[in-house]
Formats: C-alpha cells, sequence, structure tokens
C-alpha cells in the first residue's frame, strides 16, 4: 500500500494542479495578513474559504483523479497487489497531497506572521485539521461515485451535485424544516442535522473556537453543551472520521466488485 | 495449466461470456481468436482477475484465482491499449512496476532491442503510440513469468519492432512458457501458434490447430476460414 | 531590624496619637465588645476597631458617629442576621471587613442597612459571604465607596444583591469591586444618583439592574462575565457613559438590557463579545453615539416598539449579525457608522461610503423567528439568502439602511 501510495503522492506531487491549489493557499494566506494584520480575524475569513473550497477541490480533485489514472489503475491491477491496497493507496496518495497543498500553503504564511507566537495557534490547527477531514471525505465520496459510474462526464456531474446538494441544498432544507417544524423542539433535531453532513459539522466545530459559541448558546443549553465539552468534541471527531471511513469503505467494495 | 469452468459474465443485459469451459495445459503458443466483441479480452481479464465473472470459476495449477491477487506474479500481461500515467517518464514506469513486483527483472536488453533509450526520460504522455507500445512490451517481457498473456501487442508497431517482438515470443516458448495472444492479425497467428481458440458470441467455438480450423471450414487460408465460420453464424 | 518592620509599629504609633481619647476597641483591650463600645461612643464622635476578630452581628447604630477600622479588624456575623443597623444621618463606616451575614428568605439580612437616612459614607470596607452587600433603604446623600463585595452565589433565589438601593436620591456609587452577588448592584425608585468607576462581575443575574430609577448617571464602570449583563428598566433619562460590557455569554444574556427606556444617551461604550450587545426593547428617542461593538454575536437586537432612536458613529467591528430588527416598519435613524462587513467603495474619498449599507440580514430576521436557526450561521446558503435579500429586500424594512457608512473606524477613548 505504502508504494502505490508513494507513487501517487509522487504523481500528484508533479502535477500542475497540485502547485496551484498550493500557491492558491500561498497567496490566500499572505493576502489574509497583507489586508489585516490579527491573526484571529484571518482565521474567520479563513473559516469561510476552507469550509466550501477543500469539499470542493477534494470532489473535483477526486473526481478528475480517479478517471484520469484509469490507465494506471489498470496497470496496476495486473500485477500481483490486492484491489484494496491499489484503490486506497491512491486514495490516501491524493488525500494526503491536497491535504499537504493545504496545510503548506496556508501554515507557511501563518508562521511567517507568527502564528506560534499568537492564541490563535489553536483555533488555526483546528481550521487545517478540519480542512484536512474535509479533504479526506470528498475525496473519499468522489472515489466512490467514479468507481460507481463508469461515463466520466456523469460521475463528474454527480459528485459536482454531491458538492452542492452538501454545501448549499442541504441547509436549505435544513433551514426550511426548521422554520416549518418551529412549534416544536428543535436543538436535538438541529444536532443530528448537523451530524448527518460533514460540511455543517466542520462549520459548527470551527464557529465554536470563534468566540461566537456564545450564539449558538442563545438557542438554549444544548448546542453549547454538546459541541462545548470534551464528550461533545470526541463525538464530533468520530462522526467526521466515520464520514471518511464510510465512503471508503463503500468504496473498497465497489472496487473489489468492479470490472476493469 | 489453466481450467475455466462454466464462466458466465454479462455487462448489464449484454451477455458476454455464455458459460466457457476451457483447459488450457499445452506450453507454447496459443492463439485466442474471435470477432470484435466476442469475450476475448473479458476472458483473458478474468483470468487476471480485472474482471470478476457472475457463475463459474478459473483454475490455475489447479487453485482457483477468485479474490486471490498473489497468483499474478505468475503472470506477464500486455494490455491491449497501452495506457499510462502521463507524468512518469519511461524509467520512472518501469521502475515502479519492478519495485511493485520485486521480482527480477531484466529491462536492459529489451530496451535497447526496442531502441526506447533516447526516450527513456520522456514523460509517457508525449510518447507516439507506437514508442508507448514499445514500452508495453518491455514492461511485459521483462519479467520470467510462466504465463505471457498478450492482448493485441501488435498495435501501432513498426515491421522492426514486429520482427522483434515475433522473436521474443519465440525465445519465451523455448523456455516452455504458456502464450496466450489475441490478435485480429492472421499471418501472425499462422506464423507463431500452436493451438487456436476461436471465441464467438461467448462461447468455445473452436479448440484445436490452425489446420484443423482449415480442414474444419473447408478453407486453405485461416482469413477465409474465420469469414466463413462468421458469415456462417451470423447469415 | 529593617524599616519595612517599622512600618506596623509607626503606624500603630500614629493612628494611637491621633485617635487618643476616642473611644476604642480591642481584643485585649478593656472594652471587647463593639455593641458597648457603640453605645459609649458620644455623637459626633469617632469608634476605633483595631485588628482582631470580634463575633457581633446585628449592630444598630442609632447616632451620628464614626466607625474606623485599623488593619480591615474581622466582624464576623456568623450568618446570624444584619452586622450594622444603620438609623441615625451622618454615620461613617471605614476599613472594617464583614462577613458572614445572615441569609433569610424572609428579611433581606446586609453587611450594612440603612433605613431613612441622610449623608452617610462607606468607605473602603471589605464584605465577604454576605446575604446583601450594602442595602440602603429611603437614604439621602451617601456616598458608597471603594468597597470590594465578594459573595458566592450560584443560584438566584437564595442569594441578595451587592449594593441595593431602595427609595434613594443623590447616592454617590463610587470605585467599588463587587463579585458573585445576585445583582452586583441594584436600583429601584433610586433618582439623581450616580454610579463610577465600579467593577461589576460574575455576579449570578446583572452586573447592575435599574428598576423605574429616571435622571441617574452610570459612567466608567466595568461589567464582565455576569450571567445576564446590565438590565436597565423602565427608567428616563439614564445617561451611560465610558462603560465596558464584556463576555456576557448565553442563552438569556446580553450586554445591556434596555427595557422600556425613554430619553437615555448611551455613549462611548464599548461592548465585547456579548451574545447581544445591547438588547433593546421598548426604547424610544436613545442616542447611541462613538460606542465599539465588537465581537459579539448581535450588536443590537431592537425588539418591539423601538422609535426615534438614533444610531450614529458607532463602530460595529466584527460582529456575527450586527443589527436585528423586528416589524417592517423603521423610523429610526442610523447614520455615519463604521460596519466591518461593508463592502462599498468611496470613489470621492470623503470616508464615507458611497452606497448604503443595510445592517439588517435576512437571516438575523429568520433567527429572531426561529433560533435554531443560528446552528446554519456562516454557512454558504444563508450568504446566499442574505444577499438576495439585500438586492431585493423583502422581509427587512426597506429604510432601514446608513446612508452614509463610514470607510474608517471612528476614533474611540477604548
Amino acid at each position: 500500500m505504502l508504494k502505490i501510495l508513494k507513487y501517487s503522492f509522487f504523481d500528484l506531487a508533479r502535477s500542475r494542479w497540485s502547485y496551484i491549489y498550493f500557491l492558491f493557499y500561498l497567496l490566500l494566506g499572505f493576502i489574509l495578513f497583507f489586508l489585516n494584520h490579527e491573526v484571529s480575524k484571518a482565521v474567520i475569513t479563513l473559516l469561510n474559504i476552507i469550509i466550501i473550497l477543500t469539499p470542493l477541490i477534494g470532489t473535483i480533485f477526486g473526481v478528475m483523479y480517479y478517471y484520469s489514472s484509469k490507465e494506471f489503475t489498470e496497470l496496476l491491477l495486473a500485477q500481483p497487489l490486492k484491489r484494496t491496497t491499489i484503490f486506497i493507496g491512491q486514495y490516501l496518495g491524493l488525500s494526503l497531497s491536497l491535504s499537504l497543498s493545504l496545510i503548506l500553503g496556508l501554515g507557511i504564511p501563518f508562521v511567517l506572521y507568527g502564528v506560534f507566537l499568537s492564541s490563535a495557534i489553536w483555533n488555526f490547527t483546528m481550521l487545517l485539521l478540519i480542512g484536512g477531514f474535509l479533504t479526506f471525505i470528498f475525496v473519499a465520496l468522489s472515489f466512490l461515485i467514479g468507481l460507481s459510474f463508469n461515463d466520466k462526464i456523469k460521475g463528474f456531474g454527480v459528485a459536482i451535485l454531491l458538492w452542492l446538494f452538501l454545501a448549499v441544498i442541504y441547509d436549505g432544507i435544513f433551514l426550511l424544516s426548521m422554520i416549518l417544524f418551529d412549534d416544536y423542539p428543535l436543538d436535538k433535531f438541529a444536532l443530528a442535522m448537523t451530524m448527518f453532513n460533514p460540511i455543517d459539522l466542520s462549520r459548527i466545530l470551527i464557529l465554536l473556537k470563534l468566540d461566537i459559541s456564545a450564539l449558538l448558546g442563545y438557542t438554549g443549553a444544548v448546542f453549547q453543551k454538546f459541541f462545548g465539552t470534551n464528550f461533545g468534541m470526541i463525538i464530533s471527531m468520530t462522526v467526521l472520521s466515520l464520514w471518511i471511513l464510510v465512503p471508503s469503505w463503500f468504496m473498497v467494495k465497489k472496487a473489489l466488485k468492479k470490472d476493469f | 495449466m489453466i481450467e475455466i469452468k462454466n464462466l458466465y459474465k454479462s455487462y448489464g443485459p449484454v451477455d458476454v461470456l455464455n458459460g466457457i469451459n476451457l483447459t488450457l495445459d499445452q506450453k507454447g503458443i496459443i492463439a485466442i481468436l474471435g470477432p470484435n466483441g466476442s469475450g476475448k479480452t473479458t476472458m483473458i481479464k478474468t483470468i487476471l482477475g480485472m474482471v470478476i465473472a457472475q457463475k463459474g470459476d478459473i483454475l490455475l495449477n489447479g487453485e482457483s484465482v477468485k479474490n486471490k491477487w498473489s497468483y499474478r506474479d505468475q503472470i506477464s500481461y500486455l494490455p491491449q491499449i497501452a495506457n499510462f500515467p502521463q507524468n512518469l517518464s519511461v524509467t520512472e514506469l518501469i521502475g515502479m512496476i519492478k519495485n511493485l513486483r520485486t521480482q527480477q527483472a531484466d529491462d536492459v536488453a529489451l530496451i535497447e532491442l526496442f531502441g526506447l533509450t533516447p526516450f527513456l526520460d520522456k514523460k509517457l504522455g508525449t510518447l507516439s503510440g507506437g514508442t508507448r507500445q514499445k514500452v508495453n512490451i518491455v514492461l511485459t517481457f521483462m519479467f520470467d513469468s510462466p504465463l505471457v498473456i498478450l492482448d493485441e501487442p501488435t498495435t501501432g508497431l513498426d515491421p522492426v519492432a514486429l520482427i522483434h517482438l515475433k522473436k521474443i515470443i519465440n525465445e519465451e516458448k523455448q523456455k516452455g512458457k504458456m502464450i496466450l495472444i489475441t490478435t485480429h492479425i492472421m499471418n501472425l497467428v499462422e506464423e507463431i501458434s500452436d493451438q487456436v481458440i476461436f471465441i464467438l458470441d461467448g462461447n468455445i467455438y473452436f479448440n484445436g490447430t490452425v489446420s484443423g480450423l482449415k480442414s474444419q471450414t473447408k478453407q486453405t487460408n485461416l482469413e477465409h476460414a474465420i469469414a466463413a465460420i462468421l458469415e456462417k453464424n451470423h447469415a | 531590624m529593617t524599616i519595612k518592620s517599622f512600618i506596623p509599629f509607626i503606624l500603630l504609633l500614629t493612628t494611637s496619637v491621633l485617635f487618643a481619647g476616642k473611644t476604642k476597641v480591642c481584643p485585649s483591650c478593656e472594652n471587647q465588645s463593639i455593641r458597648t463600645a457603640i453605645k459609649s461612643t458620644p455623637v459626633g464622635d469617632t469608634l476605633i476597631i483595631e485588628q482582631g476578630t470580634y463575633l457581633e452581628s446585628d449592630l444598630t447604630i442609632d447616632k451620628p458617629i464614626t466607625i474606623i477600622g485599623i488593619n480591615y479588624p474581622v466582624i464576623d456575623g456568623e450568618e446570624k442576621s444584619y452586622i450594622f443597623n444603620i438609623i441615625s444621618d451622618s454615620v461613617t463606616i471605614k476599613g472594617l471587613t464583614l462577613k458572614n451575614v445572615g441569609l433569610s428568605y424572609t428579611t433581606d439580612f446586609a453587611a450594612i442597612h440603612t433605613y431613612n437616612v441622610k449623608t452617610f459614607h462607606f468607605e473602603d470596607n471589605r464584605i465577604y459571604n454576605a446575604f446583601f452587600g450594602f442595602h440602603i433603604e429611603k437614604s439621602k446623600n451617601g456616598i458608597i465607596k471603594n468597597n470590594t463585595i465578594i459573595g458566592s452565589a450560584i443560584t438566584e433565589y437564595n442569594s441578595g444583591n451587592g449594593i441595593h438601593l431602595w427609595h434613594c436620591s443623590k447616592i454617590q456609587i463610587l470605585g467599588n469591586t463587587i463579585e458573585k452577588m445576585r445583582d452586583g448592584i441594584y436600583f429601584e425608585f433610586v433618582k439623581n444618583s450616580i454610579v463610577q468607576g465600579n467593577l461589576s462581575q460574575k455576579n449570578v443575574r446583572y452586573g447592575l439592574h435599574f428598576m423605574f430609577s429616571d435622571n441617574n448617571q452610570y459612567k466608567n464602570n466595568h461589567f464582565e462575565i455576569n450571567g445576564a449583563g446590565v438590565a436597565v428598566m423602565f427608567s428616563k433619562n439614564v445617561i451611560m457613559e465610558n462603560n465596558t460590557f464584556r463576555l456576557n455569554w448565553g442563552s438569556a444574556s446580553y450586554g445591556l438590557l434596555l427595557k422600556e427606556i425613554n430619553d437615555a444617551v448611551i455613549l462611548n461604550n464599548t461592548f465585547d463579545q456579548n451574545t447581544i450587545g445591547i438588547n433593546a426593547d421598548g426604547t424610544n428617542r436613545i442616542i447611541f453615539k462613538n460606542n465599539n461593538f465588537k465581537n459579539n454575536g448581535w450588536a443590537i437586537r431592537f425588539l418591539g416598539a423601538c422609535y426615534g432612536n438614533n444610531i450614529i458613529q458607532n463602530n460595529f467591528l466584527q460582529n456575527a449579525l450586527d443589527i436585528s430588527y423586528k416589524g417592517s416598519m423603521n423610523n429610526n435613524i442610523f447614520d455615519k457608522n463604521y460596519w466591518s462587513e461593508y463592502a462599498g467603495y468611496d470613489l470621492d474619498k470623503d470616508n464615507i461610503g458611497d452606497v448604503p449599507y443595510r445592517p439588517v440580514k435576512l437571516f438575523s430576521y429568520v433567527v429572531n423567528n426561529t433560533p435554531e436557526t443560528i446552528i446554519l450561521l456562516r454557512s454558504l446558503f444563508v450568504d446566499i439568502i442574505n444577499f438576495s435579500e439585500k438586492v431585493s429586500p423583502i422581509f427587512t424594512p426597506d429604510n432601514l439602511k446608513d446612508f452614509n457608512p463610514l470607510m474608517k473606524p471612528i476614533q474611540t477613548n477604548d
């Protein structure tokens, strides 16, 4: 597996797109600091970008990489290698290289501007961790989609739709149902709804680190109590991990049955 | 020895393999023939475990290949379309496959033979189809595997390379290997094959020698023999 | 011997010289009881209480005297009753440690209680574990200065207020520190008084609580981490200036609650990290000027019936939601404020944005109706609906705009 991971990783490390992605974050990091020197404020701006962009990039790169590495995959399939090894290796290779672009791209400007000396270090680490989680989740989902659709255009379309659904439409339905069922206690419902969308869950986790937790407190103690405690934190991280593991598991299952 | 037992495969509503039974135990060159879409490639890929059959089994030296992977180190496979990762150079690709298989490999002589030395540092994406096919051949023959499977090995090759290829195939045969080859070039079949298997609509239509096929169809030319079979079945 | 070790000795010497001939209480004195000492102190004279612990309570002072503690002698009420009950004018109490006031559900026991008195002066006292710290009833012209009141309140119903005023006028509350009480400072029917330079924090309910108290002012106070912030209710002509409201978090929490307030002035205050900076309910003709709203959930939340308010030249910095407004009509004025979220431009470089700013977002309207929707804060969907509402307002008042949003923050003395 490590060998496949390594090859996928180096293959990507030489692709132009990885550099563009890396340079984008690098530039973003520097611009944010150039505009406002306050680290904590930059972290808030980054939140908005990260929870939308990392899933989108993960989805697009995931699907693109899956289809464009089809030949590579077929070459590997004829070799004495386990299918699981091949797909998990490629999956990890892509996810790691994307995460690395994110971490280095944002990390370098932050380190240069002295984030280690500021209290925002934890928020920032959290932000990168969440960004990493989202990358792994959406790459897994898009690999799964790639494996399910032989038609590249169809697969790409479905992947983008999935992103659109989780990033926008889901929240729309979420909001509408809360407005409609206003008369019922909603905190538990809202809590459950966030768990079923990794983007929402990530957003809440970062918001709670960003002093806006006060606002969540406004709706009654449920959110605050849940997310504010170690228990809630562990649950949230577990759910995010499940969001990686479950699609990966389906990915492996699908890969084992697929014809090439 | 390869034993194919009652192998069924369909892609959706399309039946590709209709219960193939086939035992291959003879060393030498076995040509697998058949029209486009007859199931040749599907059968080969089932042997390799790249396609998973709905029914039936394949035994390689008495052992089922289902859900197995390590047996593939006994097989050298030349895929039909020589598509490789675009970002790798030829050297890197060869190095990678060697690294992945961790078997003894003899690539230097082959590279020399096919004149690939000037292309070694080029990215695979920039190579012509013929050159890529040469790389494909190097990758296949650099390992010393008892079973060699060649899916349309001649695609895009120039005459010189074709001669080299035939020479290599014969050398491999001399080593006592089993070589499966699919091709549409009947001259090649007549020239090198010891056994011919003709697949039609997912069934084994004929299994024997070239001369046997000719006499069965009462034709003197292999191409005409094939054509006769096809006309008869689709008339 | 060093100079330092001389100091207490010298102090003792000088004070005993200063107060020579005055009434004195100390654990080793002839007179060990404060109660009897009060009785024997002549009208207008001074009673000196020296260092030590005195287990006494319910000490009634019925004549104008001055009580001065040396090195903060401790009067321990053993949780029985009041400690001082003052029914005379012109009483001064300084430099005492008062602790363990009785807890009662029927009587508001306090460390110092006054009833119907004039010109009192309570300074530099330390009050611990008091049900009420100061309980001032129907009194006038008093000063409560530089006292420290620290309680350990956990719930509202079994705790009392730090400084509690009822039916008073012309009282000055200056430089006190109040912690962990029910309300830090409580005013009910109090007039013409001033609250200045106090620190009121970690109280269970309000840092400061005004009810039916007209013509008062509070300035330069610091209110932090109180259960619900500061509440000013049913009062007229209150001046609120240079105060800091910080870290009031929670489901029913705000920096400042205004309820039925008319003609008040809110000037130069800082609202930092509160769930709601100002919660305004039934407030009319109020001037909000030069305030800083930073990192609050809502900067200002207007509930029903708020008319003729002027929100001018304030800074709204990184609040999750700047303004929340109920109703579709608006006749409040928003002008020349700095909004950190303003994304307009200033072509003529006059530091005034050329496009008006709409501080009420659709999302804040939604959250007003369904609080739980706050969980969707900063999601892409919410950004999209906010944007569409900005382009063509349907739910929020069309004229609720700052026509002259500033490009740079106002310089305040923050």
